[in-house]
């Protein structure tokens, strides 16, 4: 039993380092505001001021100093309508993003782990490729794509150019020379969608590959439809990897801030980008965390709610195989 | 790997994958070519490049190397490598030089204390900040003999209204950067970006203080109000103008300028600068009702080790040769008239970006140092942009 404590002490040292102690500075900056140092104003017989600091010592200088003192003010000021909007457009996009990225997705993962299937491993490692590369990358190769001045606009124009019948028609139905499929919530959530898929195939895979190969015989040996034995037996064992599927993209998704500067160009702000402006240009880090706790106890809504799916459908799963 | 190699359908794919990528890249290769031939840049490629010769200076008279040095803490990529050496070279001081990406960065440096600069260049509203906390030290004018050079109408500015504290190192503006082959007329007002005819042609700055600066100026009132009367204009005007805008967009901006992305874009003048020097189509104005001027320039730190080595390193920079060639890499409009002369007045003078007319120049304006309400941009901003 010893030996097992020394041996996890340097993992609950990191754990402490790197996930206590930021936790705790957030809950601070989210709990305090500054302040200007109080200080009180004397004027000296001569007409000219000095000023008195709380604890005793005088300047001649007016302080500028700043301290940290505890306040709900962030909080009361997170509740106000555009904060609360922001959110709720966030989570919006990201069940949306989910949503698309579990039905695409989930066949997928079903198509690679198919029996008539040949080589679902370089399969599997064509999908992943592209993830090796950094996601800001493959954005901007998005942004690229989709411009006014992209690649798709560019081929539509050439297209456009040779069949002057189509570019006619298409000017009739009122479609500009040059399409806008950038700066709008969809192509926010087509970033999203494209950078978080594999998240969402990898578990579903993993658990679908699993599933004993025997119970879909049986099932198709005693007469079920390849549908029934989906539905009874596929699906059933594979939520599992579904929830963890869908925990892996909602998450990033309700918290990401550069996808939507870029493919939104900055028309569709998410909570992220507001948390990140707090750190960086505005330098309020005291609001900042504020929003960061909103968001944290948004995500842990979201874990808990979807732990309790899991551990619900525990007890059924024998008796619907059966 | 030897057996997906020797499949038909890998091959097949392949070929596939690689006609796509003709397609995307190889086919805007040859587009380019076309416009190429068209406007002819090939000859004034060739004119820029003779033209763009390093300006050079080489040291007087170089002496031995002292022991003795100072510490300059600057922006990055903002200064002539050569001339550090050239200074090193002549005054036996050595430089030990590091860059900050912000002023806030910087600002946190100094104002904890744990390090000392002898020489940093902060913009204008960050020097009035640490003038008023006492972060600075008065400079000796006896011992920067150059600062003759620097045009008084750079200087005396409200960060610094006595010119006791700061010698300006480069400044610039705000203004319009506009496509000349796209816009129906060179704009001259800020009223562009409320214009109908531009609708979703047009980027703002992404950047609270910057864009809330300019709504402003376009609704008439100071462009450091902080009048809360003031602001709800602004605040409206920016609401207003949504549908108008394309993007809110920062860095990006440039690229997208260049590539042609949208007729105008509400730019700082030194990325200006930058996408004029590539593309021809690109021009720069600073609209007739004023704008935002700003300055980055040198000041010494209170807590300064070295500063006899500081008042030198600034009367050097102020020279008229090394200015010239600094400038000749940096390429942001330098308040230095002699320096100007020497590399050459009419060149200089023909960008819209070093020379806005006077009377515009008079009503710029540069922003002041608004301590804790610098918030109230902030949050107008974010309910700006996070209206839908």
């Amino acid at each position: 039993m010893m030996r097992n404590k020394a041996l996890a002490a340097p993992f609950v040292l990191w754990a402490m380092i790197f996930i206590v102690v930021p936790l705790v500075m957030i809950v601070w900056y989210g709990v305090t505001i500054e302040e200007p140092i109080p200080y009180t104003e004397i004027v000296q017989p001569d007409g000219s001021v000095i000023y008195q600091l709380e604890d005793g010592s005088r300047t001649t200088e007016k302080p500028w100093q700043k301290r940290a003192v505890f306040s709900l003010n962030n909080f009361r000021r997170m509740l106000e309508p555009t904060y609360l909007r922001l959110l709720l457009r966030s989570l919006k996009v990201a069940v949306i993003t989910t949503a698309i990225c579990l039905l695409l997705g989930y066949p997928v993962a079903l198509i690679l782990t198919g029996r008539d299937f040949k080589r679902p491993a370089l399969w599997l490692l064509l999908l992943i490729l592209p993830m090796w590369m950094n996601f800001l990358l493959r954005t901007y190769s998005w942004m690229s794509i989709l411009e006014n001045s992209g690649i798709l606009n560019s081929w539509i124009a050439r297209l456009r150019e040779a069949i002057p019948a189509l570019d006619e028609w298409l000017l009739s139905m009122g479609v500009r020379r040059r399409i806008i499929f950038l700066y709008n919530e969809n192509a926010v959530i087509l970033g999203m969608v494209y950078n978080y898929l594999s998240f969402m195939i990898m578990p579903i895979y993993t658990v679908i590959e699993k599933i004993d190969k025997s119970l879909l015989e049986a099932a198709a040996d005693l007469g079920a439809s390849p549908v029934k034995s989906f539905l009874r037996v596929t699906l059933p064992y594979s939520l599992p990897g579904v929830l963890e599927g869908i925990t892996m993209v909602f998450v990033p998704a309700v918290t990401t801030f550069v996808i939507s500067q870029l493919m939104g160009g900055g028309k569709v702000p998410l909570i992220g980008d507001i948390i990140q402006n707090q750190f960086g240009k505005s330098s309020d880090w005291h609001f900042g965390a504020t929003l960061s706790l909103l968001v944290m106890v948004v995500v842990l809504a979201f874990m808990g709610a979807l732990g309790r799916i899991d551990k619900d459908d525990e007890p059924h799963k024998e008796v619907r195989i059966l | 790997m030897k057996r997906i190699l020797k499949k038909k359908g890998f091959w097949i794919a392949l070929i596939i994958a690689l006609v796509f990528v003709y397609l995307a890249f190889g086919g805007s290769g040859r587009e380019e070519e076309i416009i190429g031939g068209a406007d002819g840049p090939t000859a004034i490629f060739v004119a820029e490049e003779e033209e763009s010769e390093p300006f050079a200076v080489m040291p007087a008279n170089p002496v031995e190397m002292t022991g003795e040095t100072i510490s300059v803490y600057n922006w990055g990529d903002y200064i002539d490598s050569d001339v550090i050496d050239i200074f090193e070279a002549e005054t036996g001081i050595r430089v030990i030089y590091e860059t900050f990406e912000t002023n806030e960065d910087m600002y946190a440096k100094i104002a904890m204390g744990g390090s000392s600069y002898d020489v940093i260049v902060p913009s204008d509203y960050m020097i009035e900040r640490m003038i008023q906390e006492e972060l600075l030290q008065p400079i000796n004018w006896n011992n920067v003999p150059n600062v003759k050079n620097i045009d008084p109408r750079f200087t005396h500015e409200s960060y610094d209204p006595e010119f006791k504290y700061s010698v300006p190192y480069t400044w610039g503006t705000m203004g319009l950067l506009y496509n000349t082959e796209t816009v129906l007329q060179a704009p001259d007002s800020w009223d562009i970006l409320l214009d109908e005819e531009y609708r979703m042609d047009m980027f703002m700055l992404n950047a609270p203080r910057d864009t809330m600066a300019i709504a402003l100026v376009m609704s008439g009132h100071d462009l450091n109000s902080i009048d809360a009367a003031d602001l709800a204009d602004a605040k409206k005007l920016l609401i207003d103008q949504k549908p108008l805008v394309l993007a809110y967009v920062v860095d990006e901006v440039k690229d997208k300028m260049i590539a042609g992305e949208a007729s105008v874009a509400l730019v700082w003048s030194g990325d200006a600068t930058f996408c004029m020097s590539e593309s021809d189509e690109l021009n720069y104005v600073v609209p007739k009702e004023g704008s935002n001027i700003f300055y980055d320039a040198m000041c010494i730190p209170h807590n300064a080790r070295n500063v006899s080595g500081a008042e030198k390193f600034i009367d050097f920079m102020c020279r008229a040769d090394i200015a010239a060639a600094n400038y000749d890499y940096v390429g942001y409009a330098i308040p230095n008239t002699a320096a100007i002369e020497l590399w050459g007045a009419e060149e200089y003078n023909a960008s819209p970006v070093n020379n806005p007319p006077q009377d515009t120049l008079e009503k710029c304006q540069v922003f002041r140092y608004l301590g804790e309400n610098t918030k109230l941009y902030d949050q107008i901003w974010t309910e700006v942009i996070s209206e839908f």
